[in-house]
């Protein structure tokens, strides 16, 4: 039985490097087709990432909860920040942020400009996946600031010259008082902003002097954001609606529910791209199946007298059989294994990463293993089909015709 | 000993827009350890077929043959196969050696087939093998760097190899010249002396014919007596 083994194994390595050409091109062939497929698979999964990046990046994380309040006579209700503060702890919540949307004016060498500002807390930058150029994410020692820190993004920091942030450069932000703020940190505008816009704190951005009120009114009161689990956020959004609703009273309108991508999706939101891709990939690997099936036939005939001389010395036929499977088999799991390794190189190399990503993923996922694991399995099952039917044909060869071939 | 029984022994094919072609007629055959057996005919005469069948290639339609007294209709394929590796050694016109291996590597590749001592000490045997017909020095050549005298030599001691009883020459000087012809046949016929295995050789050549001790023709499917003719 170890004999059998063995000597199988013996004769498809030496089938192997005799036939160095025939199984090199095999080997192309399989390499090509499952480091395409492992490739589409692990680009799908970037451009997935990308996906879900920028859509959180808009709308939060999942699961994002939104909570907005305001009386019936549409005044902004007092007490918010206690009830705000209760709820968190209560449910212990890390990652909340009230997010309060203004617009101030800044000073700029030529001239005055109203720019986009939204007073934020610091956990608002990881719920939104906020990547700075420069600087640093406010922190909460940030709070304590006398000058506001502020983190603009990178028009705002073209229009101001690109000043070095280790010369903490700051701005004036004008109103009935000028405040100066100092630069802590620069983030990329997304391709389509062409407007300076930055983040403030919301306890700063309301203390301004000319400040909240003014823009409550042009901008409506703030609203409050919750990253939460998945699994709890329904019981959450009660609870919030519940609790909120009850502290502010009956002449209060309180509106709490979820608005991150993944809430408006019912099942897998990729799932028609990954649908696309497997499609596509299926595809390619059965043309080189097809391939690899192609040459093993077109050789096959070639190697017909040697598998008469084969049979003739006592190879039986499954034997036979055998040995043509393997070597088929044990070709495309290298070429399986070359594949997947070219995968992972195309796929992780800087400049795919950016041409797939265009700047949208901040958290590149790593080379998804199951890829990898479906390359190698496609390669196995491919070699194994494909050695199906020379081995059929090579056990049905009738010896001395074969030898006399 | 008889190694071979045939006893009215007959092969036919069924053909599809014509009445069944009979190949082999009534053929009656013994072969024993430590014969010397010639078959000649013509082309067409059936030795093909009939070396399918000595050879365990192949299974008569009709007929008894017995390997070593067990009937070997009776056989399954794989136990056929494994028959015919231990027990019967081939030697083709056209020497038949694996383009791409070296002496050594073809003369193992029987081996690879067995079991036991025999397939764990493959080099070594093989190696002694290659010594026994004066190829002590070729190890390591690949076919196309040996003369024919010298491939026919590596197909001798492949076919030996595994120590067979029954030997099957088929044409074995056929595309070798007069001198080199004869010292092949020397060799075959000096080493199965050795191992006492049976010999059986099909050919056209009268005087290879002559070497044999017993001597038959095969002529339209039907085996009959011959005497010898010498080249």
């Amino acid at each position: 039985m170890a004999s059998n083994l063995v000597g199988s194994v013996i004769e498809a390595w030496q089938e192997l490097r005799i036939h160095k050409t025939r199984v090199m091109l095999s080997l192309i062939g399989v390499a090509v087709a499952v480091c395409a497929i492992t490739t589409v698979v692990g680009l799908g999964g970037v451009a997935q990432q990308a996906t879900v990046e920028s859509s959180e990046r808009a709308g939060g994380r999942a699961a994002s909860l939104y909570l907005s309040a305001s009386m019936n006579d549409g005044s902004i209700p007092t007490g918010m920040p206690e009830i705000w503060r209760t709820a968190l702890e209560r449910y212990e919540i890390d990652f909340a942020s009230r997010v309060v949307n203004t617009s101030q004016t800044v000073q700029f060498a030529n001239g005055a400009v109203p720019v986009q500002t939204i007073g934020v807390d610091p956990p608002y930058g990881t719920m939104h996946r906020i990547t700075l150029e420069k600087g640093t994410w406010f922190t909460d020692e940030d709070q304590t600031r006398l000058a506001p820190a502020v983190v603009i993004n990178s028009v705002f920091w073209d229009r101001l010259g690109r000043p070095d942030l280790r010369t903490h450069p700051s701005v004036t932000i004008l109103g009935e008082g000028s405040t100066t703020a100092v630069i802590t940190g620069i983030y990329p505008a997304l391709s389509w902003e062409t407007e300076p816009a930055m983040y403030m704190l919301a306890d700063a951005l309301t203390s301004l002097p000319s400040g909240a009120a003014d823009s409550n009114s042009q901008f409506g009161p703030p609203s409050y954001e919750l990253w939460v689990p998945v699994d709890v956020s329904e019981q959450l959004v009660t609870a919030l609606q519940r609790d909120v609703q009850g502290a502010l009273g009956s002449e209060a309108f309180v509106q709490v529910n979820r608005q991150d991508y993944a809430a408006y999706q019912d099942g897998d939101p990729f799932l028609s791209l990954k649908l696309t891709v497997g499609a596509i990939a299926g595809l390619v690997l059965l043309l080189g199946a097809l391939g690899l099936v192609n040459i093993a036939l077109v050789t096959l005939k070639q190697r017909i007298r040697e598998i008469g001389i084969r049979r003739s010395f006592g190879a039986t036929a499954g034997r036979v059989f055998f040995a043509v499977m393997m070597e088929s088999v044990v070709a495309t799991v290298v070429a399986g294994v070359v594949g997947v390794i070219a995968a992972v190189l195309i796929v992780k190399s800087p400049f795919v990463e950016d041409f797939i990503s265009q700047g949208q993923v901040t958290d590149f996922p790593p080379f998804p293993v199951d890829a990898a694991i479906l390359g190698l399995v496609c390669a196995t099952v491919v070699g194994a089909l494909a050695g199906l039917i020379p081995a059929l044909v090579a056990v049905r060869v009738k010896v001395i015709d074969a030898i006399r071939y | 000993m008889t190694l071979l029984h045939l006893n009215g022994v007959t092969r036919t094919v069924q053909l599809v827009d014509a009445p069944p072609l009979t190949i082999l007629s009534g053929v009656d055959l013994d072969v024993n350890v430590g014969d010397r057996v010639s078959i000649v005919g013509r082309s067409g005469s059936g030795k093909t077929t009939l070396l399918n069948l000595l050879g365990l290639l192949d299974n008569p339609t009709s007929g008894t043959m017995l390997f070593d007294d067990r009937p070997v209709q009776s056989l399954s394929s794989g136990a056929r196969d494994r028959l015919r590796g231990r027990e019967v050694g081939f030697i083709f016109q056209q020497f038949n050696l694996l383009q791409g291996r070296t002496a050594l590597e073809n003369v193992i590749t029987p081996l690879l087939y067995a079991d036991g001592r025999q397939f764990w000490q493959r080099a070594r045997i093989a190696t002694e093998m290659l010594e026994r017909v004066g190829l002590g020095d070729r190890l390591g050549a690949l076919p196309d760097r040996l003369s024919g005298g010298e491939q026919q030599r590596v197909a001798i001691a492949r076919s030996l190899v595994r120590g067979p009883r029954l030997i099957l020459a088929d044409e074995p000087t056929g595309a070798l010249d007069l001198e080199t012809g004869e010292s092949v046949m020397d060799l075959i016929d000096e080493v199965a002396t050795q191992s006492g295995a049976a010999l059986v050789t099909i050919t056209h050549d009268p005087a290879i014919a002559a070497r044999a001790t017993r001597h038959l023709r095969l002529d339209h499917g039907v085996l009959q007596r011959s005497s010898p003719v010498s080249g």
